[in-house]
């Protein structure tokens, strides 16, 4: 029987369509357009052509944020990913205890940014804070205000400490979807622990897996709030992060172009790591389904 | 428009950007294809390779730009080539 195909329905998100032009799409374009002009204030743009980019490519100071944002998006990933699934695979499958961890694990995904940010500040603080004096005490000099690796370690503890429960849920959802029959089975064959984790439950998490990685790297390559509350960027540039850099460079010196140039660079990135994340999770589907 | 300070090349590079995705619009619904796989080992349909195509001509312009291969408009050029080879082999 033939169908009659009717595309019109496609209407109905017009409306949608123009909300998403008026508050993504033409400010985004309204970044391409900034980043080839120059403005001294008073709403006069000059054209400057190629000449930020030419400038920013070349700039060591964002090579350097650059590299911190990769180095930052690298190790946290790094912790938070084996931690998380080491968490989930860990959590009672059932019961009172199944909830009660469920409700611990996302209280710090319920924290908003700068409170985060605001705990961990006070939190490592020598004067006042209880890590940082108790750090004291025992002979360990620590001070992010000083020191880099404090500084650093400060960062990625409390990336660690607000996010690793989100990734440890998604694998938790993702080993909840196991059926008994597979570690029935498993049991059968006298299968190791290792052996069960490598070809039962890794495979059946690595969907969601994916997406807590793709929303990991994302939010990281992203950060701007918690560092910024937590060491304002420094010592010195230490801590300065991408996007830290690019609202000095915006709002801080007001250089739209130069920022929007950067913006435009920043965006490029993140949509190439993002298309790649996405297309390996659905050819995962894919390979899933057939 | 004008305290929005657009310009003619902003112009003239979205109303290209929007003539592709409308001409491939156009492509799929009078020529409807299956994806198909190329050397990256995942299923690509026409979009697909034109997504893969424009990300990566950004690139390309950023590395000319980057490495100063020479006069920009030059860069099209190896897009081009890019472009060619997306849409060949991907």
């Amino acid at each position: 029987m033939d169908k009659t195909t009717n595309q019109k329905a496609w209407f109905l998100v017009l409306p949608v369509l123009i909300l998403v032009a008026f508050s993504a799409v033409i400010p985004l374009m309204t970044v391409v357009n900034y980043a080839f002009q120059d403005t001294f204030g008073n709403n006069v743009f000059f054209w400057a052509g190629l000449s930020w980019f030419e400038d920013l490519l070349g700039s060591q100071r964002l090579w350097d944020a650059f590299y911190r944002q990769i180095a930052f998006s690298a190790i946290i990933l790094a912790i938070e990913v084996p931690l998380g699934i080491i968490v989930a695979l860990n959590m009672p499958k059932k019961g009172f205890w199944a909830s009660v961890c469920l409700v611990l694990m996302s209280l710090p995904l319920l924290i908003p940014w700068n409170v985060v940010g605001t705990i961990w500040q006070v939190f490592a603080r020598v004067d006042i804070g209880l890590l940082g004096y108790t750090l004291d005490a025992i002979g360990i000099e620590f001070n992010y205000t000083q020191n880099f690796w404090a500084a650093w370690i400060t960062i990625i503890v409390m990336d660690v400490w607000h996010w690793t429960s989100l990734v440890a849920l998604l694998a938790y959802a993702g080993l909840q979807s196991i059926p008994d029959a597979y570690y029935q089975a498993a049991k059968i064959d006298q299968a190791s622990r290792w052996a069960v984790f490598r070809y039962i439950e890794f495979p059946k998490m690595l969907g969601v897996l994916m997406i807590a990685i793709l929303l990991r790297f994302m939010d990281s390559f992203m950060i701007y709030t918690e560092p910024f509350v937590v060491t304002g960027g420094g010592p010195g540039n230490a801590t300065t992060l991408l996007s830290i850099d690019l609202v000095k460079m915006a709002l801080g010196q007001f250089d739209l172009g130069p920022a929007a140039a950067f913006s435009i660079m920043y965006f490029l990135v993140i949509l190439a790591v993002s298309w790649v994340f996405y297309t390996v999770m659905t050819n995962l589907d894919k390979r899933d389904a057939q | 428009m004008a305290w929005m300070a657009w310009t003619l090349p902003t112009a003239i590079f979205f109303v290209v950007i929007a003539s592709l995705l409308v001409i491939f619009t156009v492509l799929a619904i009078r020529f409807p294809e299956t994806p198909r796989r190329g050397i990256l080992g995942i299923d690509t349909t026409r979009g697909d390779r034109l997504f893969i195509t424009l990300l990566g001509s950004a690139y390309i312009n950023l590395a000319w730009l980057g490495l100063a291969l020479g006069p920009q408009p030059y860069a099209l050029i190896a897009c081009l080539v890019y472009a060619a080879a997306v849409f060949r082999f991907v």
